[in-house]
Parts: structure tokens; sequence; C-alpha cells
């Protein structure tokens, strides 16, 4: 939800200054404490059960008493993930550019794994996990927290590295005139020159997260049908059996534990991190958070971070030695030899290993018949078509309601948290909802399904037009309201060419979440039967519960195709004609 | 040659020297910089002055270790430079100030390698700091800091490292006027005072006066290639800040080569070497080239300069018109370049003056203004002409892009070609001369005005 503020920014009160800060009461340090010890004894717990055997029947309670115990497990899983994909993120952006030939490989794998829809990661990563720790239940954990890590971590990688080939030139030439070392260089201008884009990213991310958990918290392995307690496990569960009162309590708890985790975690984070704005001037609206207020005001905190303080020093200081010392150690020929052999072998395995996995992939596909590539084609085609139309939907009612509410400061700061809350309700969840009506229609799963693609995406274009309607300068407004524009006049002149740019924003992020959405809405178990339509997303879906193999790799490889093809002939070209014909500078 | 006590004479030490530096850039090998040898001398203040473009920046970085030499080699000490050098601290144009740290924790940036304690740390910090005269901002954010504030910031944490030379990069020309001077006065206070233990200084700007109140010595560049031009002495301190007959003799000089660029160097210091101007021309190839430099200027500009120039009587002094048009020379000399080219204005020692067609020009309407100026461009700029008879040749009377920038890159780099196609479109547009597509890089013959054109063109055919 902060996140969508950071597009849509709401005027807020001007940020309490240091000496009129006022002073933190003692009940918020008790609570504080409190939640800290809460928060400690869920860790031990939710991890106590990783070292026991899988249980014969993993079975998910639908009672509301469990839901509480459900949601920490969730979030906990959640955060695992995520703190996963940050480290993800930042070595790997970081290897890539470190070396040009690095860069070339690791961005363009990096846009491929983002077009790959997280069902297909789901029998590789469950069937390896579950060969290294036979029978025990940390390898069904693990599974699941790499299922969300592989929903969340790309567009933050790519952030982060956008922002390491953007830091100015000039702070980097001070950074390597004044010889700050890798870890100095690091910590005092690469991470905070890229933080601002890295929150963005992790808010988008846990959004993705939450989207993902009912097909992260569950998963076949050859017959077993597993299911890991969760709040995801208990909407899919309540769904299958048609239980509207579970499937309401879950929804009701999924949204209160985003709205939650929204004040105590994002918002204090977008605010604090309003420190790291490159630009020079200190701007009038800042971002607010009262938690960050209270923690900042908390003698609780400041006890800790007097305590801890020392500690951080010393590590900082150790990590620099360290980190210095390989840096500046004489070169030495014969190291530097050793140093390339070493290289040169790492790249001829990963060729070894590609060339390998290419050879059994292509015998893979070579045993599809014709017929499978058939259905392929024609599933392709379908979810395609879907994405097309949910897309066109989006765009037709966003772009009025969008302009009309950016134009109108008035009604945009009120039409803001509502709309925020709405959007933050992952897609995914309120689906089974939304099925129990749609499904007895007559287009049935087949609406259904771009219902949910709509659900999920059409918020992405919303939030850019009117980001995008409200950027448009008042002086170009008041030109066009002297001349006399008429609306038709006055929109095609004005508005959207201003909207333009952020309009192909929203669409180009809108349509990767509807491939992806077509996974999920596409085939369902609900009611206790199962329900599929024509559609990419029904193939790979179906070949992950049936242990299909080959029929998942195409499917998979058809759908990375399709995204890819449209990123490169369509998507790119409009942002960049976007960008060259109507960026208001 | 310094007349205040305090100030040693250069040693003749070499702290630093480059020897037949070159830079290319791309792989077309066209020179950014070429063959400069310069030496960097214990107690001197050397500034590096000339056009944008000119390599003055390049050189800097080349001295300092951040790019290296595409031929050449960079002296420290005697021994040639492997890596970032370690006795150069350097001062940016844009502070390079990092936001997330406090005013005392950028200062402490540079130490950080120093493996100092943290008390010791802090104490030399806090010395930096007093000494630029940041005291009481040491937890201020730089966002909270007003442009001047910022670049002692800057400073203070260049010296905070005791470098054995300090580097200058337009560290100035960011900042209003009055913030600028109250800075360079308290920067000459500390160097000729001796109060910081740097022992040379580097510094490059694109400001006259400020190169001749601050510097021993001065290095006039040239652009395209990157080249020095000539060497001046500077006069004695002295005279730095007051208006004596030397000082305004060097101020002539310098406008006199840097109104020139084509000419070459040694004629132009000739007679100046007879008034006390002590200058050194480096071998000046003055090569001729297939197309002249277009001055990197709008057309609008251009007018409004030639009818400013109307208006006053046709007739002023360089420096006069600096001041009255608030302009840096930086940004006025392309101006009266590119109206000298097109035979609207002439400059003659340093007065600048409107030639009749100017007159004519400036008194014109609107349509009859574009037409002599296409007349002019047509007939004085070798650019345009070419792009014109590419055009008249062509069958459909259209070119594209791609093949003007191909010719071009034969005489400029990369980016400067680019630079030279952006402002002939720009003049070739005014003069209605020819259209031009961005999106799809096509040039097309203007038709209206196709008639009048060729019978201009014919004769003009053989350069």
């Amino acid at each position: 939800m902060a996140f969508f503020r950071l597009i849509f920014p709401v005027p807020a009160t001007p940020p309490v200054g240091e000496a009129e800060r006022a002073r933190t009461p003692r009940w918020v340090d008790l609570l504080l404490f409190m939640v800290l010890l809460a928060v400690g004894y869920g860790i031990v717990r939710a991890t106590s059960g990783w070292r026991e055997p899988i249980p014969a029947k993993l079975e998910v309670d639908l009672s509301p008493w469990q839901l509480p115990r459900y949601a920490g497990l969730s979030t906990f899983r959640m955060a695992f993930a995520y703190l996963l994909s940050l480290v993800f993120s930042l070595v790997y952006a970081r290897l890539a550019v470190a070396s040009r030939a690095a860069e070339r490989i690791m961005l363009p794998l990096l846009d491929i794994l983002q077009s790959i829809p997280i069902l297909s990661f789901m029998p590789g990563v469950v069937l390896a996990l579950a060969a290294l720790l036979p029978g025990r239940t940390l390898g069904l954990e693990l599974a699941a927290i790499v299922l969300i890590f592989t929903s969340q971590a790309w567009n933050m990688a790519f952030s982060f590295h956008q922002s390491l080939i953007t830091i100015p030139t000039q702070l980097s030439e001070a950074a390597r005139i004044y010889r700050l070392g890798f870890w100095q260089r690091f910590s005092r201008l690469e991470l905070p020159f890229g933080a601002i884009g890295l929150i963005a990213n992790s808010m988008m991310s846990w959004a993705g997260g939450w989207f993902f958990l009912m097909a992260s918290e569950q998963f076949t392995l050859g017959a077993k049908d597993l299911r890991l307690p969760g709040l995801g496990s208990y909407l899919a569960h309540a769904a299958e059996l048609g239980d509207t009162r579970a499937l309401l309590l879950g929804l009701a708890t999924l949204i209160s534990v985003i709205l939650l985790l929204d004040q105590i975690i994002w918002r204090p984070l977008v605010a604090w991190s309003d420190k790291f704005k490159v630009e020079q001037s200190t701007s009038g609206d800042a971002f607010t958070s009262p938690v960050l207020e209270l923690l900042r005001g908390s003698e609780l905190v400041a006890q800790a971070r007097r305590a801890v303080g020392p500690a951080l020093r010393r590590l900082d200081a150790w990590l620099t030695l360290v980190t210095d010392r390989a840096a500046r150690r004489p070169s030495n020929p014969k190291r530097a030899v050793r140093r390339r052999l070493f290289w040169l072998l790492v790249g001829a395995a990963a060729l070894a290993g590609t060339v390998w996995g290419l050879v059994a992939a292509i015998q893979a596909l070579a045993g599809l018949n014709s017929a499978d590539w058939d259905i392929l084609v024609r599933s392709a085609a379908a979810t395609f078509t879907r994405t097309a139309i949910a897309l066109v939907i989006a765009v037709a009612w966003t772009v009025p309601v969008g302009v009309a509410i950016g134009m109108n400061p008035r009604w945009a700061q009120r039409a803001a948290p509502i709309v925020q809350t709405i959007a933050s309700i992952p897609a995914t969840a309120v689906f089974p909802v939304l099925l129990l009506v749609l499904i007895q229609l007559p287009g049935g799963l087949n609406a259904a399904a771009v219902a949910l693609m709509l659900l999920g995406t059409q918020w992405y274009v919303l939030f850019n037009v009117i980001a995008g309607a409200s950027a448009i300068p008042s002086d170009l407004r008041e030109a066009a309201r002297t001349f006399r524009l008429s609306g038709w006049q006055r929109w095609r002149t004005l508005i959207l060419p201003a909207i333009f740019p952020y309009l192909v924003t929203g669409m180009i992020t809108a349509t990767g979440g509807a491939w992806n959405a077509s996974i999920v809405s596409e085939y369902v178990s609900f009611g206790g039967r199962k329900v599929a339509t024509v559609g990419l997303g029904a193939v790979i879906a179906e070949a992950a519960d049936n242990g299909n193999g080959r029929l998942l790799l195409a499917g998979t490889v058809v759908m990375a195709l399709v995204v890819i093809a449209t990123n490169r002939l369509l998507w790119r070209r409009l942002y960049r004609l976007a960008e060259s014909r109507f960026r208001l500078e | 040659m310094a007349s205040v006590a305090q100030v040693e004479a250069p040693t003749g030490e070499v702290l630093l020297a480059a020897r037949s530096v070159r830079k290319f850039f791309a792989a077309d090998r066209t020179p950014v910089l070429e063959d400069v040898t310069v030496e960097l001398k214990a107690g001197e203040f050397v500034a590096l002055l000339g056009p944008s473009g000119s390599g003055k920046s390049t050189l800097l970085r080349i001295l300092s270790g951040l790019t290296a030499p595409s031929e050449g080699d960079v002296l420290v000490h005697g021994t040639p430079l492997d890596g970032v050098n370690p006795h150069v601290a350097i001062v940016f144009q844009s502070f390079a100030l990092f936001p997330w740290l406090t005013v005392q924790q950028n200062v402490e940036l540079g130490l950080l390698p120093l493996r100092l304690s943290d008390a010791e740390r802090h104490e030399r910090a806090l010395k930096a700091i007093d000494l630029i005269g940041l005291d009481g901002f040491e937890e201020a954010f730089p966002k909270e800091l007003s442009g001047g504030m910022r670049q002692r910031v800057g400073f203070a944490r260049a010296l905070v490292v005791q470098p054995e030379i300090l580097f200058l990069d337009e560290p100035f020309s960011a900042l209003d006027v009055l913030t600028a001077e109250n800075l360079r006065v308290e920067l000459q206070e500390l160097w000729t005072e001796r109060v910081i233990p740097t022992k040379a200084i580097l510094m490059v700007t694109h400001n006259v006066d400020e190169a001749v109140s601050l510097a021993d010595r001065i290095l006039i560049f040239g652009a395209n290639p990157g080249r020095i031009r000539v060497e001046l002495e500077g006069v004695p301190l002295a005279d730095r800040r007051r208006k004596t007959p030397l000082r305004a003799q060097l101020v002539d000089t310098i406008y006199q080569v840097m109104t020139n660029p084509e000419l070459d160097a040694t004629a132009l210091v000739a007679e100046h070497r007879t008034r006390g101007v002590v200058a050194r021309p480096h071998a000046d190839s003055g090569r001729r080239r297939r197309y002249q430099v277009l001055p990197d200027v709008a057309t609008d500009d251009l007018i409004g300069l030639v009818q400013y120039l109307a208006g006053i009587g046709g007739q002023v002094d360089l420096l006069a018109l600096e001041r009255d048009l608030q302009m840096e020379a930086d940004d006025l000399l392309p101006l009266i370049e590119a109206a000298d080219l097109v035979g609207l204005a002439d400059l003659r020692e340093r007065e600048v003056v409107v030639t009749p067609l100017g007159r004519r020009f400036a008194e014109a309407p609107v349509d009859e203004q574009k037409s002599i100026f296409r007349r002019a461009a047509l007939q004085h700029i070798s650019l345009l002409r070419f792009i014109m008879r590419e055009l008249e040749t062509s069958p459909s009377h259209t070119a594209d892009a791609e093949d003007i920038l191909d010719e071009l890159r034969h005489s400029f780099t990369g980016e400067e070609a680019q630079r030279q196609f952006e402002t002939a479109v720009e003049w070739g547009r005014y003069a209605e001369a020819f259209t031009y597509d961005d999106t799809s890089g096509e040039l097309r013959l203007d038709e209206e005005h196709r008639d009048t054109e060729q019978i201009e063109l014919a004769p003009l055919a053989q350069p």
C-alpha cells in the first residue's frame, strides 16, 4: 500500500523536527518490547517443527482459531523469502556490474527468469529440496520459501542493478579518488543510492508474494498432495470445500495482516528512506509515518542503539579491513593466472551445464507430439487474447476515472486511501469468493479468468494514470482552457499525450501481471472438483499438478517466449516512443 | 616571481607530469586529447583554461588516475602511475557530496581508508571543518546547505586528507557570482599563506578572470582535437586582484587566443610577447579540416546577439559585452564565433563589430531575416553546403541522418559529430533550407525555397 503512495503522493503533515519531536510515552516502549518478544517466540515456534518428519497427512484445519497461527506462519515464510530475495538482489546486481561479460549474460537471464511463472519452478524446487532433506518438514518449508522467492526476487535485482549503473559520475569518482574500499563503497555509496528503488520494489515484491501465497503453500510430489499450514493453504482448502464462512474469515485475516504490516513495516521504511534522495533540496511534503515517529522518540530504541552501536562500528571496521586487504594485495602474476583459470573453469562449467540443460530440454520437447504442440499454440493464443481483453477493459475504465481523480486534487485526497486499500487485497484471495458467482454465469471460468487478471492488474494502470494526470503542468491546462478546446480536443491534444508515458508504464506492469495470473485463474480446484479452461496457464498448472514434466517445460518455454517477444516487439518500442515524444520536461 | 613573502617560489621539483599523453574515445580513434605534455611543480598553481570539449577535464582525470591515457605516461615523482593517484584530492564541480551523510561524515570519507582511530579521525575532520568555516554545521545534511556551504564541504573533504596536490574541477562554476568570489578569496588566502600543506594546485576553469586571479601559470586548451595551444605565465601576486596594465594585457592575450580557435597560437601571441606577457606557444598544427567546427549555438541566441549589437551602435568591447549581458566568456564566445562564421559580426582585437550584412539582418522583418541567414549560412558553412548537395543530388530530395553523421565522424569524435549535426540541423531548419524528422532520421529539402537555392548553390559547389 505504501508503495502506491510513492507514485500517488498524498499531502501529509510536515515532518516533526528534531527539537519538537515528542517523547514517546513509556507504554509504547512496553508494547514494543512485547511485540519483539512475540515475534521472537513466533520464530522459535515456526522453526521448531522443521526437524520433524513430514506427517503422514498434512491437514489444514478450517477452525477460525487456527487463523492467527496460520497468518503468523505465512508471514514468517514471506519474511524469510523476502530476506533471501534481498540478499540475492544485492549479490546478483553487484556481480553483474563487476564485469561487462557477466552483465551481458546476467541481465537477459533475469529477463527470462522474470517471465517464468511460479508454478513452473515448483516441481524442480520441491524435488530438489525433498531429495536434499528427505522426509523432513524442513524440505517442504524451504520449498515454499523458495517458491515465494521466485515471485519476489527478480524486480528487486533489476532495480538495484539500475541504481548501480546510474550512480552520478562525480559521486563515483569521489569514491575512487578518496580510495574507498569495496565495503566502504558498497555501504556508503551503492546501497544508500539504491535504497529508495529497492524499498519501492520490495513493496511490489511483497505484494507479489501475497498474490502467489496460495500457490506456494501447496504442492504435489509424485502422487502426494502436500500442504503446509498457512493462510494460503487455508484459503485454498476453504475454496475447495466451498466453505464460504471460512473463506471470508481467511480473507479478512489476510487483509488485516497486510494493513498491519503496511503500517508497522513499509510506511516507516518509506518515510525513513527519504534521506536517501539525491535531489539536493528539501522537498515540502515529506512522507510521514506515525510509527516511525514513535520509534524515533522511543527510549527503548535509543538504548538499543547505544548498546548495539559499538558492535556495529566494529563490524563495519572489520568488513572494511577484510575487503580492503583483498583488494590491496599487491598484484601477483601467479595469483592473477590462478584467478583467471578459476573464472575460466567457472565459465566452462556454466557453459557445460547450459549445454547439457539445453540438450535435455530439447530431448524432452522432441518427445511431444504434434497434438501437444497444437494444444500449446491454441492455449497460448487463448491466454494472449484474455490478457489483451483484460488490458483493454482496464484501460477503458481507468483512463477516464484516473484522469478525473488526478486532475482534481480534492478528489485525489479523498479517493486515495479507499483505492489503495482495495488495491492492496491480493486478487487470488478474492478469486474463490468471486468464483462462487462467476462460475454460474454463461462465460464460466473463461470469463472468470479475465476477471481475475483484471482484478490483479488494473490498479497498476489506474495509479499510473492518476500520477500522469496530476503531473500535467497547470500552465498547459490553462492554455487549453484559453484556447477553448472542446472536450475531445482537450483529450486529444493535452490529456492523452501527457498521460501516455505513464499509461505505457502501467500497461507493461499490468501485462506481466496478467500472464502470471493466468496460471492461477485458468485451472482451479473449487468446491471439490477441478475446473479448467483452454489456456497456457491451465496447461502449466495442470502439468504441474499431474507431474507432467515435458508439458510443463514446453508450456513454460512458450509462455516465456510470448512474454519476452511482446516486451521486445511492442512494449519497449512504445516505451521508447513515450520517452522521446511525449515526455513533459 | 612572487612578491609576497609567504609564498615559496616553485622549487622546481616535478610532482606530477604527463608525457605525450593522448586519449581516444570509441573505436574510430578520433582523439579527445592529442599529444599533451605538462609538468606540475611544487609551489605552483596552474589553471587549465579552454572551451568545452577541449579535453581539459579529461587531462585532469588522466592525471588523477581516474582515466587511463590511451598513449603516453603519467609520472608521479618520476614513477609511472598505476591506478588512482594517491597524492591527489579533487574538489568537484557538482560538489559530489553523499546526500545521506552529514557534513562531518562527508568530510571523514577521505579518512576512512587511512585506518585511524575513531577519535583521531573525528579530530582531523573537525579541524578541517573549522579551517573551512563550517563550524556548527557538522551534523547538517548537504541538502540543508546553500551551494556555497556545500562546496565548502567539498573543500574540507579534499583538504582533510592533506593531499600533496589539490585538483579543482571547475569548483566555482555552479555557484552564484558573489559566493564564488568569496570562496576564491578564501582559497587564495589558504594557499598563499601556506595554511594548508598542499604543494601544488591544478584547476580546470572556463572563467578567464578566475584563472588570471589565481594562477601562476595558465594553459589554454583548444578543441577538436583537445590540445594545449599556449602556455602563459601568470601575473605577480600583487597584480592579481588589481587592475594593473600587466594584468589587463594578460587578459587581452587570453581573449585574443580564445576568440581565434582556428588560428595558430604562435602568430597570435607574437606581438603580445613584446608587451610583457610571457607566452610559450605549443606546437599548434592548426590543421585544415573539411568542415569548420560549428559552435553549439541556438539560432534564437544568435539573432538576439546580432540585434542587440546593432541596437547599441554596432560596436562594443568584449568585456563590456560580457558584463552587460551578464554572460561568462564560455557562453558568449561561441555566440560571437557563430555570428563571425556566417558573416553577421566580426571580432577585431577585443571589439565586437556588426557587419553591414548583420545590420541589414537586424533591421529586416522575420521572413527576410531568414532569407539573409539562409544565403549567408549556405555560403559560409561547409557542413550545411554538404547537406544541401546531398539533398539536391538525391532523386527524392531526402537524406539519411546516419549518412551525414558517418561523414562527420571522419572529422570529429562520435559525440562531437552528433553535436555538429544537431547544430547544423537547427540552423538549417531556421534557414528553411531543409526539414528533419527526428523519429525517422530523415532530412528533406524544403521544397518551398528550392528554386532560390538552386540558383545560389551552383557557384558554391567548388569550395
